[in-house]
């Protein structure tokens, strides 16, 4: 066990944190939450910052365009950026973190070379069309067919919770190519440009008043054979390895940021006479506890995702991403409740940040995988219980 | 950095392991619990509370010396290792003084050996096998203490009043004040108390831990065999939830404590605070969990699950209780918002003055 870093993670630390230092106070403020086109500019405006910087893709490996760092340095990367306010990655979160890894890791050469520097340069946005109206949780009884003619699929369905698809250039999308098959067998995975006729997206509107996610209706699409990354029916194992990405290091960023709120809300606490409450403090004290420990997580599922990859498996986190995943989303949740016990009557005001995300939070215990799903792979494949019904 | 376990680690806590298999069976454990021991807390008659073969053969594996150097009789080895083995402890509910004997190692004569066991206060309240403890540490002050006795001496020293303690195999008694520093048979020790508080709390956090894991176990093999409605009862989701937090409970108190165990120096009390808080929670919630699990059985005195939840109980009122580490980790928090710079985000703007201006 070793916490420690290597001399040349001190110093990646040191010379990224002198970036930070110098990058930050030139980037303009962040728009407005609604307004789709400005954050796609700040967000790609920053990535292009990363990129022009060496800092794009960090942990991918050389051949995807990455910079092939350690495990340990992208953590040092996800952390030092948080601390410093850096922003989020934003409209890029599909890109960088699912389409992106998983056309490194199962696309040709070609493909690569297309869609792998744009996504590093903040050129080209990807969304994400997974989910569909009757396949949530279960995602492999998913319906949006695509029929193969000649060059092309033609693909007709719906999707939905889909984020930044208003301003998406692309779509991974999974389809049903063999309907006769078993569920998990006739799914492909393909890479739809938002662009092509037939393509229409309604935005949802949220809880929380915003629209982040929309619905995509795809009415005789066409998508060209060669946007097929991995092999026609075998979607299913290429979507699992962009899932566990997701569940692996996706969220670590998001822990140092609820660290960094916990800090705050602790000032305004004291600043507003609320700190005098025992019992507010020691909730504050007990989710102090939960997300130093979540970030530990973060280290600890890295650590063992670095050996499985040396040793030979495919490096995409193992099923304890599901326990950082079920207690993150619940202390994101356990920490918005936090904040509007300081805020008092103003948590009403959905100006404030804190109530933003206080709304924004209740779809975390639902996304990427519910609480009871997560619970359900705990209990069959980390457990050993019988499967349950 | 290498957060896993290196193999010197794995093998050390397989030994502990082995070392516990083979001289605490669970018939041990079970039978300590059956004679109810505490009845009249260390009297004649009574099951010698430790067991004292037991407690030589932990000295002879290098359980109390662990941490020494080389020089002084010890394996040279740190908290980390320390950590596993206590863990195993806890996994086997291994009773007696553990961690201050571990902590006396080095101080007191004979406990690095396990000729003799050490028990601790650090404030008036529960003193655990104080009957039979040879030493106390008086960890109240700012200076480590020791009272030396001969075996059985140290209640009618401390004025204790022995209690019907509520964990079957571990004797207890009710200490009001802790003696002043000017008493004859105490000597002052060279360590640091409030060291030896934290560390003392690190590896009671560390017992908690393996029994949660531990309860774990024993939910997770009651669920598979136990058959209702003509299935096992693990096959229900309602049973499979409560075993999925229990394993998520004992991973975040793991990830915790160890953590804890290598940033003791740096980041001491908060990160200690953390491991303690986190496996006491873990260590109580599992034992209520695995009881429920178990159901009707559960409730019965010969089923384990009770002799970890009250050993938890015991546990997490030692060292520092979930109050004195929210408080702790309260407090760290306002220390660093006094630090916190103004960020670059749009975000901290809203912080505090836009939180005070936005419905006036």
């Amino acid at each position: 066990m070793d916490l420690t870093l290597t001399k040349d993670e001190e110093d990646f630390r040191d010379r990224l944190r002198a970036w930070l230092h110098d990058t930050l106070p030139r980037l303009p403020p962040e728009p407005p939450a609604d307004d789709w086109p400005a954050r796609r500019a700040h967000d790609s405006a920053w990535q292009r910052a990363l990129h022009d910087a060496g800092y794009a893709g960090l942990h991918w490996p050389a051949h995807a365009g990455g910079q092939d760092a350690t495990p340990t340095q992208h953590l040092i990367f996800i952390e030092e950026t948080e601390r410093a306010g850096a922003p989020y990655v934003g409209a890029n979160f599909v890109g960088l973190l699912h389409a992106g890894p998983t056309i490194a890791a199962e696309g040709t050469a070609a493909q690569r070379a297309r869609w792998l520097p744009p996504i590093l340069r903040g050129d080209e946005i990807w969304c994400q069309g997974f989910s569909e109206p009757d396949a949530g949780s279960d995602l492999a009884s998913l319906r949006t067919r695509a029929v193969r003619d000649g060059d092309s699929y033609i693909v007709t369905g719906s999707k939905i919770w889909t984020s930044h698809a208003e301003i998406a250039d692309w779509c991974e999308l999974l389809v049903r190519t063999d309907p006769a098959a078993p569920r998990h067998h006739g799914i492909t995975w393909l890479a739809l440009p938002m662009n092509a006729p037939g393509v229409t997206v309604r935005p949802l509107r949220t809880l929380a008043g915003t629209t982040e996610f929309a619905e995509v209706f795809l009415d005789d699409v066409r998508v060209p054979v060669t946007h097929r990354v991995g092999p026609e029916n075998d979607g299913w194992r290429v979507t699992m390895v962009t899932l566990s990405y997701e569940r692996g290091t996706a969220f670590a960023g998001e822990v140092v940021a609820c660290r960094r709120t916990l800090t705050r809300l602790a000032r305004t606490a004291h600043a507003n006479g609320r700190w005098d409450d025992a019992v507010l403090r020691r909730r504050l004290g007990l989710l102090h506890a939960e997300f130093t420990t979540l970030w530990r997580l973060v280290q600890w599922n890295t650590c063992e995702a670095a050996h499985a990859a040396r040793t030979g498996s495919n490096g995409a986190p193992g099923p304890g991403a599901s326990v950082f995943k079920l207690r993150y989303s619940q202390a994101r949740q356990e920490l918005y409740e936090a904040a509007a016990e300081v805020l008092g009557p103003q948590s009403l005001d959905t100006r404030h940040e804190w109530t933003a995300q206080r709304l924004s939070s209740l779809s975390y215990t639902i996304a990427a995988g519910t609480s009871q799903i997560q619970r359900n792979i705990i209990a069959e494949r980390i457990l050993g219980l019988p499967r349950g019904r | 950095m290498d957060f896993r376990l290196t193999d010197d680690q794995r093998a050390l806590r397989a030994g502990m392991r082995g070392l516990l298999a083979a001289r605490y069976p669970r018939e041990r454990l079970r039978s300590l619990a059956d004679a109810d021991a505490d009845v009249d807390a260390g009297a004649p008659g009574g099951p010698p509370t430790p067991d004292r073969g037991l407690w030589q053969a932990l000295g002879e594996a290098g359980f109390f010396a662990l941490r020494l150097t080389e020089q002084d009789g010890g394996a040279g080895l740190g908290l980390p290792e320390a950590v596993l083995l206590f863990e195993e402890a806890g996994r086997a509910l291994l009773p007696g003084p553990l961690v201050a004997t571990h902590l006396a190692a080095g101080l007191v004569p004979g406990a690095a050996e396990g000729a003799c066991a050490v028990t601790a206060l650090d404030r008036p309240g529960a003193a655990e096998h104080l009957a039979s403890a040879e030493a106390v540490l008086l960890l109240d002050g700012p200076a480590a203490r020791a009272l030396r006795l001969r075996p059985g001496g140290a209640p009618r020293a401390l004025r204790a009043r022995p209690a019907r303690s509520v964990d079957p195999t571990t004797p207890l008694h009710l200490v009001r004040q802790l003696p002043r520093p000017s008493k004859g048979s105490i000597t002052t020790l060279p360590a640091d108390a409030s060291r030896l508080r934290r560390e003392a709390a690190l590896l009671t956090a560390a017992q908690q831990l393996g029994s949660a894991f531990r309860t774990i176990g024993l939910a997770v093999s009651h669920a598979r065999r136990r058959s209702q409605f003509g299935r096992p009862v693990g096959a229900f989701q309602a049973v499979q939830h409560l075993c999925a937090e229990m394993l998520v409970r004992a991973e975040l108190a793991r990830t915790a404590v160890y953590a804890a165990s290598l940033s003791a120096e740096a980041d001491g009390p908060a990160e200690i605070a953390t491991a303690k808080l986190l496996a006491d929670s873990a260590a109580i919630r599992n034992a209520r969990d695995c009881l429920q699990v178990h159901g009707g059985l559960g409730f019965t005195w010969e089923a384990d699950v009770h002799l970890h939840l009250k050993r938890a109980w015991l546990r997490a009122g030692q060292w520092q209780s979930a109050a004195e580490s929210e408080e702790l980790l309260a407090n760290t928090l306002l220390h660093e918002a006094s630090h916190l710079p103004e960020g670059h985000h749009a975000s901290d703007a809203t912080d505090v003055l836009d939180a005070e201006n936005v419905t006036a």
